[in-house]
């Protein structure tokens, strides 16, 4: 009860943070990654913004072994840069871009998106369920050729 | 608008503390893909309640926000074919590479992962490319 209490508050503040910021607007965000067109570099501080006390966390977690409800922190489980993780952010990276929405902004959009944004959010999760299936197919390509 | 990147700033910090919350005090990287995938292709069915609660935060209170703004508009584009498939691209992508803009970007890089750096790269260039091919050549968004 009191981890789904906290996780809430997580997701309610990330949300907030979401709209304060503008990346629920997708001109803004389109218009970051869009260099040759009118850029908008808001995106930038949103990043810088929310790297900042992140990393202030990661130094406080260094020094811990577990979270304050007793999980241990997770710490580096996989380091390599492989091939999965270059195409599908070079997939996901096309995504954004076409509608200038990720999966946070989608989610935090929902409640006043209008039917695009509800579109967007099931086309997300059907892409999220086939995926386990499309990595099998890449490894057999990949293992035939 | 000139305050922009003032609010962005704010709202990055938010979502920035969030990250912060979450990993101290629950102990899980604040990924929005990775919760919501766990989810929809049950790996993380055992730890359901805890992202279900993540995400009807994440849902429910920027709604509530909204009147305290003139206008809030997501300005999405009307082509339901181009938002089907950046769905689509978006579900794929972010499973295969094991996260999104808040697990490798803002949760990876702030703590100088490797993995996230390049899926942040990664994915910049992706959003970069789609629009010089989808807007400046094709025009379709």
């Amino acid at each position: 009860m009191q981890r789904a209490f906290f996780s809430f508050l997580a997701g309610a503040l990330f949300g907030a943070g979401l709209l304060v910021s503008g990346m629920v607007d997708t001109t803004k965000v389109q218009g970051w990654l869009d260099v040759f067109g009118d850029w908008d570099p808001t995106l930038a501080f949103v990043m810088g913004g929310a790297i900042i006390p992140m990393a202030v966390a990661w130094r406080i977690a260094k020094r811990r072994e577990t979270a304050v409800l007793g999980t241990p922190i997770p710490f580096r489980t996989e380091m390599r840069v492989d091939r999965d993780l270059v195409l599908g952010s070079l997939l996901f990276g096309a995504g954004w871009g076409l509608a200038g929405l990720c999966p946070g902004p989608a989610l935090a959009s929902l409640g006043f998106g209008g039917s695009g944004g509800l579109i967007f959010l099931l086309a997300m999760m059907a892409g999220m369920f086939a995926t386990p299936a499309i990595r099998t197919r890449i490894e057999r390509l990949a293992a035939a050729t | 608008m000139e305050q922009d990147w003032i609010w962005g700033l704010v709202g990055g910090l938010m979502i920035g503390s969030a990250g912060a919350l979450y990993l101290l005090v629950n102990g899980r990287v604040m990924g929005a893909s990775g919760i919501l995938g766990g989810l929809v292709d049950r790996t993380g069915w055992s730890t359901a309640a805890e992202r279900l609660a993540f995400i009807a935060g994440l849902i429910v209170i920027p709604p509530l926000m909204v009147p305290l703004y003139e206008v809030v508009d997501t300005h999405i584009t009307g082509n339901v074919a181009v938002i089907v498939a950046a769905g689509l691209l978006v579900g794929i992508g972010t499973r295969l590479a094991n996260g999104c803009t808040s697990g490798h970007g803002v949760c990876g890089i702030s703590r100088l992962s490797l993995r996230g750096l390049v899926a942040t790269v990664f994915y910049l260039l992706g959003g970069g490319l789609a629009l010089v091919l989808f807007r400046h050549v094709l025009g379709v968004v």
